[in-house]
């Protein structure tokens, strides 16, 4: 079977940032996305779960340009306010097309 | 009814002592939780059975009588939030953030300490006028909205988050739930109402039980939150407490003023005395992203909604009852 190497981008952020964050993506070149809710702590604390809702892990596979330009995003707009983290990976998909 | 008697009869209530035991089971560490959807299931019946009776009622009271009152909670909903955000900036030194923050807390209304409010009233023979769930949803979002506005301009950052959230909360489970059932109510009337009045009249059982559970929960995040109250610091201590009374003296003042009878001037009261912890939690913090939640959850939840229930409508009724004799 063909694959091809692309990026998986995931997003640990408090639950009021899903909405937000899932249109930014979108407009960055996220062509779908994954959302789960999660549970945890991290270096804020509880801070992030002091609000009613559990966090949200959001998931895409982008290509590597688009990734770079997403943790980018994430880095410059969320991070010194919010509960928030994100991280990349390559992983290796069928049917590569779909996702850039 | 002594004032003595009324604190008692007040405490010794299902309302009080259900969340009482979920403070209590977060103190000794229990297990125990009410499941997330539980707890969601039971926050839209009891907001929907409101705005279903209040709708009801709405037809019987007509414009004329609901106008001043009306307008007398408009005005509430616009100087809570502006007293709230000069004492924490003047007097509190808090920053832009957090005073705006707790402003849209202490501006906008808690639900649950309305309905514990008519509870009470009811208790001690003053029934609150019919109407007051139209005044409910009218007090839940001006606060809020002015406070976030305040907070856009002062720290110079209109938040690109700003229309977003406008809309959140006009669209919230509260409003939608609130005005769709007043909407309901006053369209199919006492024929209607007669139906479906088994299930969600909010003098019934079943209403009651749900408040019960429903409140068990509040205490369960109050418990969680307690540890908190040390790292808020003296003066939200104090100001939990005493901005309750001077905005429940106020909102009782003006109810009187306007018209209501002693259980509508309480009532009323005790809205404008209430944060919210719904509504403008999320909206702050999408907002206002530097102010602080352990503030205004802490303030709001643990300090402000217990005084309520157990001190505070009490005082505010025995206002009410000084001002209309």
């Amino acid at each position: 079977m063909q694959t091809v190497t692309l990026t998986l981008v995931t997003i640990i952020a408090e639950p009021v940032l899903e909405e937000m964050l899932t249109r930014e993506l979108r407009h960055l070149g996220a062509r779908g996305f994954t959302v789960t809710e999660s549970r945890g702590e991290g270096s804020r604390d509880l801070r992030a779960g002091s609000l009613p809702g559990q966090n949200v892990r959001i998931e895409l596979i982008v290509s590597p340009m688009v990734a770079r330009a997403m943790l980018e995003h994430v880095a410059t707009h969320y991070f010194a306010q919010y509960a928030v983290i994100v991280f990349s990976q390559p992983v290796e998909v069928v049917r590569g097309e779909k996702y850039v | 009814m002594q004032l003595s008697e009324v604190f008692q009869s007040s405490l010794l209530s299902p309302i009080p002592l259900a969340f009482a035991l979920g403070v209590t089971a977060k103190l000794v560490r229990s297990e125990f939780s009410l499941p997330r959807d539980i707890y969601a299931g039971l926050s839209i019946y009891l907001l929907f059975a409101l705005g279903l009776k209040g709708g009801v009622e709405l037809v019987h009271a007509g414009l004329t009588s609901i106008a001043r009152p009306a307008a007398a909670t408009l005005l509430l909903g616009c100087l809570t939030p502006l007293t709230t955000y000069l004492v924490l900036r003047r007097l509190g030194r808090f920053s832009i953030a957090d005073s705006a923050g707790m402003a849209a807390h202490y501006g906008s209304v808690s639900a649950v300490t309305y309905i514990a409010a008519v509870t009470f009233t009811r208790s001690v023979g003053a029934d609150p006028e019919g109407f007051m769930p139209t005044l409910l949803a009218l007090l839940e979002s001006p606060g809020i909205h002015i406070a976030l506005a305040i907070g856009a301009v002062k720290t110079a950052a209109p938040g690109r988050a700003t229309m977003h959230v406008l809309h959140e909360v006009l669209t919230a489970r509260t409003m939608v739930l609130l005005v769709g059932g007043l909407l309901i109510g006053a369209a199919m009337g006492e024929r209607g109402w007669s139906g479906i009045e088994a299930f969600y009249d909010p003098k019934g059982a079943i209403f009651k039980g749900a408040l019960t559970l429903f409140i068990m929960e509040m205490g369960l995040v109050a418990g969680s939150r307690l540890g908190d109250l040390a790292r808020v610091g003296p003066f939200l201590l104090g100001f939990g407490v005493i901005m309750p009374v001077l905005h429940g003296a106020l909102g009782a003042w003006l109810g009187h003023i306007a018209g209501l009878s002693v259980g509508g001037a309480t009532v009323l009261g005790a809205m404008a005395a209430s944060a919210s912890y719904i509504a403008a939690p999320p909206a702050v913090r999408v907002t206002l992203p530097e102010a602080n939640p352990t503030y205004y959850l802490t303030s709001a939840l643990a300090i402000t909604f217990p005084f309520n229930i157990v001190v505070g409508i009490p005082l505010y009724y025995e206002f009410a009852r000084w001002l209309a004799s």
